[in-house]
């Protein structure tokens, strides 16, 4: 069933998510919005791990990305906990207020 | 592999410590503890093996290195017990955190699947995460956590995919059945997705070291942190990460090498230039040791480009020496940082007069971060340029020479100010704890400045 789309159409649409997420990283200045599109770098991966998996029959990659879920859910929860913390103090979630670090 | 098991119990231990109403006592217990934990590592060097599906495998190399880090863990652990006795109420879970970093930093030592390798890092990175914010109501520390954890989840990011473009061409995880790969394969016949995969690891793993031109984060970064865990991240992290970097390149990737050994020269060269000469006008003492941190990955870079001269013990050596200095300034910086109420680099304007053994002490690990004899840096510095200079990378060699002497001006800025300017009246009190730590190494730093051969032949 997966097999009716070729394999390297997964790995361009799984590169295309990548691309957006970093870009989302590098241009967005809401905090949430760039932990929403580190979390589409991270699903990005798991499409390409899940794909290549079932294209060679090995399963490492589908049990990989369960490491992957587990963490990034993890990282998100230090996140989010970092950022109501900054929230607290400055009352706002724009990255741009966090300059206070200069050299 | 107990070493791991045994840390993190040590971790749980201290979360259940909480219940158990033990906060007086857990710092004692914990360094105690990591003390037993650094014998059973000890008792590990002549057994090794793989364990769990060879997903982890102990030798030598991960055995020596996981001493230092259960080392250096043992002397920040030590440290706790003075710079967080007005938060008594939170110890556990400050000393539970840090002892999961340790637990971490393990892991990314004796990884021989890339699943291990990213929890490793993970385990590592996510602890430091909240451990660099974790003064919650200063503006200055949400920052710094909140920067290092974007930075942190981009390159887990980068790392991810390099991972999963390996795995699609070479369809296994497993460090060994990709260095068959290579094997199998010439230059021309693997196929290019695994160098993409390879150079996106090559990225992360850069971050995590904080390699110029991905060093950005990290003046922010250990700036913003509380002290002590400053002292912690730019010595455990710098440690495991170039452990790990070594171990992918030394088993993995050494088939490719010449393929990233271009990048790296570049990589290492501008790690040096920017670390130096950024450190040059620094007024922040934490921002000149994150920049010297930055210049310090440019040499130990050297030693994963001259690969094939067997660089591990020059690096393990290198590791050590740099972590002992740094530890050191640092211990004696925090409680003149805590006095003047001043983390810049006027704080330690007149230390000379005011306290001899405080200025003594920090100017000896200054000379040893300078790399100036009879210290362990100055050997480290050795070692790594003539395995380099074997390796037939003579240019890089010269630059990381006159790199070290420009290194050497601004180390020796901070033992000027010392002992030539002139000081205000406030007096400065060291607990007992930070001298001791500073004491223990120094005094590493001379004896393996001294007798090399302790650590050379080990791995």
């Amino acid at each position: 069933m997966i097999e009716t789309i070729p394999q390297h159409g997964y790995l361009l649409l799984s590169t295309f998510l990548f691309c957006i997420g970093v870009i989302g990283v590098l241009f967005r200045r809401n905090a949430i919005i760039i932990l929403m599109c580190v979390e589409l770098m991270l699903n990005a991966v798991n499409l390409l791990l899940v794909s290549f998996s079932a294209y060679s029959q090995n399963s490492d990659g589908q049990v990989f990305v369960f490491f992957i879920m587990v963490v990034a859910a993890a990282e998100v929860a230090v996140g989010l906990a970092l950022l109501v913390s900054i929230y607290r103090n400055v009352m706002s979630t724009d990255i741009n207020v966090l300059s206070k670090l200069k050299g | 592999m107990n070493t791991l098991i045994y840390t993190s119990c040590l971790g749980l231990f201290c979360l259940l410590a909480e219940i158990l109403n033990l906060r007086k006592l857990l710092v004692p217990l914990v360094v105690l503890g990591i003390t037993v934990i650094f014998g059973v590592n000890y008792m590990e060097w002549n057994q090794g093996g793989s364990f769990y599906n060879d997903m982890l495998r102990i030798d030598h190399f991960s055995v020596a290195f996981s001493a230092l880090v259960l080392l250096v863990g043992m002397l920040i652990l030590v440290l706790t017990a003075d710079y967080y006795k007005n938060e008594i109420h939170h110890i556990s879970d400050y000393l539970a955190i840090l002892i999961f970093t340790l637990c971490g930093a393990l892991i990314m030592l004796s990884f021989s699947n890339m699943a291990m390798l990213f929890l490793g890092i993970e385990i590592l990175s996510i602890s430091l995460y909240i451990m660099a914010g974790s003064k919650r109501f200063e503006t200055k520390s949400n920052e710094a956590g909140f920067k290092y954890f974007l930075m942190g989840a981009f390159a887990s990011g980068f790392l991810l995919f390099g991972i999963a473009l390996i795995y699609g061409v070479t369809n296994s995880f497993h460090l060994e059945k990709i260095g068959m790969y290579i094997m199998n394969h010439d230059a021309t016949t693997i196929s290019p997705l695994f160098y993409i995969g390879m150079m996106l690891m090559l990225v992360a793993m850069l971050f995590k070291v904080a390699a110029a031109p991905f060093h950005f984060w990290s003046p922010d970064v250990y700036e913003g942190s509380p002290a002590l865990i400053t002292a912690f991240m730019s010595t455990l992290v710098k440690i495991a990460a170039f452990g790990a970097l070594y171990r992918l390149f030394a088993t993995c990737f050494v088939g490719t090498l010449s393929y990233a050994t271009q990048t790296l020269s570049i990589v290492s060269v501008a790690s040096l230039a920017i670390g130096n000469f950024t450190a040059l006008h620094q007024t922040n003492f934490k921002r000149l040791m994150a920049y010297s941190g930055i210049s310090h990955a440019g040499y130990l870079l050297l030693a994963i480009i001259a690969l094939y001269a067997n660089t591990a013990s020059a690096l393990f050596y290198y590791s050590a020496g740099y972590a002992f200095a740094t530890i050191g300034a640092f211990a004696v910086a925090i409680p003149v940082f805590h006095s003047m109420q001043n983390e810049g680099m006027d704080a330690f304007n007149g230390l000379g007069k005011k306290n001899p053994l405080l200025a003594a002490l920090l100017t000896m690990s200054m000379l040893s971060l300078a790399g100036i004899p009879p210290f362990a840096g100055f050997l480290g510095k050795y070692y790594i340029f003539s395995k380099a200079i074997a390796a037939g990378h003579v240019a890089l060699t010269l630059i990381a020479v006159i790199a070290s002497m420009i290194g050497a001006y601004y180390y020796l800025k901070v033992v000027l100010a010392m002992y030539t300017k002139d000081s205000n009246d406030k007096t400065i009190e060291a607990s007992p704890l930070y001298i001791m730590v500073a004491v223990f190494c120094v005094a590493m730093s001379l004896v393996l400045g001294l007798f090399p051969n302790m650590l050379m032949g080990l791995i």
